[in-house]
């Protein structure tokens, strides 16, 4: 059968778990890079340092931006999701989800203002 | 019956099996109906040889669920003028479901995993002992009634993309009948059916889309009765009443 058009996509909780779930690969694909920056600091300073400066460029600041969204998105997604298995069906979870998004949101540009 | 404005409409209907493909016929444009009544009119003045799947026209028994233009509904109580898009409509069987021919989809694994997740009801007394008393204002008995107007239509099933991606989860209508009968005092299952829903492909692999929530004809919240289970199944676990 052809693909069929699945409209229960542009379903906003559905794209809340896509978030959710897509956040968490990007925050897991971050974690090794992190490391390694971390891993540098045993070649010396020097080394950690220029590196550091290297980050400070806007670009990198504004990807740090991203991955601030990335954080508090799977975060307070992932605490929806465990209100949800955990309590009692609490009616309303398109509010929750978007709130979630858009406090993530506020997060990310709160951080930016910050360090740029 | 009065024609609408528009004299006709055309139909693309999904013809042949799981390799068919979508065929269009015109259709009069009439106040009033349903999708099923479209179908129903390519089948008895256009094309004989088109089969689907209905019984009672009235929304009660479940058997007339199609994907009309993209989404799965049921057709007995879906007008044309609310679905309709500048004339067309599209009408696939189910998805998720085998193909059996054209519309009618084959509900046999959305029946096998019912069962799976203990579905059938197990009394706890033999016909020669006392009804059991049941009040319905207990809270088991408000949390069984909130789940338990399920035709069993498969439309849940069709617009879930858990269902999609893992072929073992056993659907919102299943697991949405096993949350009922753990609700169910004269039921004698319950351990085994608890089991079952917490195994892999149970209650734990639903995403919480809510998109059988969405789609349910009978506005029921298997995604509530999922998440309701997966507590339980939870609680049962840290309890050691349920073992990995």
């Amino acid at each position: 059968m052809s693909a069929p058009p699945r409209p229960y996509r542009r379903n906003a909780l559905w794209i809340a778990a896509m978030v959710h779930r897509v956040s968490g690969i990007g925050l897991a694909l971050f974690l090794p890079l992190h490391f390694l920056a971390l891993g540098l600091s045993l070649q010396g300073a020097a080394r950690l340092d220029s590196f550091l400066r290297w980050t400070d460029i806007p670009l990198i600041k504004l990807a740090e931006g991203g991955l601030v969204f990335l954080l508090g998105v799977h975060f307070l997604g992932g605490l929806r999701v465990l209100f949800v298995e955990n309590f009692d069906w609490r009616v309303n979870q398109f509010r929750v989800a978007t709130a979630a998004g858009g406090a993530a949101a506020m997060l990310a540009f709160a951080f930016l203002i910050q360090v740029l | 019956m009065p024609q609408a404005d528009n004299a006709s409409l055309t139909v693309s209907i999904w013809r042949g099996g799981q390799d068919g493909n979508f065929e269009t016929y015109s259709v009069p444009n009439r106040q009033n109906q349903t999708v099923l009544d479209v179908v129903t009119h390519v089948q008895r003045h256009i094309d004989p040889t088109l089969s689907y799947r209905f019984a009672c026209r009235v929304g009660m028994c479940g058997s007339c669920g199609m994907t009309v233009n993209g989404r799965p509904r049921w057709t007995c109580r879906t007008h044309v003028s609310k679905v309709a898009k500048d004339g067309k409509l599209q009408i696939a069987p189910l998805s998720n479901l085998p193909v059996i021919k054209d519309l009618a989809a084959d509900m046999q694994p959305f029946f096998d995993k019912w069962q799976k997740a203990g579905g059938v009801f197990e009394p706890s007394k033999s016909r020669a002992e006392p009804v059991e008393p049941i009040r319905p204002n207990e809270p088991q008995r408000i949390a069984a009634d909130a789940g338990i107007e399920c035709i069993n239509c498969g439309v849940c099933y069709a617009g879930c993309d858990t269902v999609r991606w893992n072929d073992d989860y056993l659907g919102p209508a299943a697991l949405n009948r096993a949350w009922t009968l753990m609700n169910d005092l004269r039921d004698s299952a319950q351990k085994p059916r608890l089991a079952a829903v917490a195994a892999n492909g149970g209650c734990h692999a639903c995403h919480t889309h809510q998109s059988c929530q969405e789609y349910c004809p009978q506005s029921l919240n298997p995604t509530g009765s999922i998440s309701l289970l997966k507590r339980l199944a939870t609680k049962a676990y840290l309890k050691g009443e349920l073992k990995p």
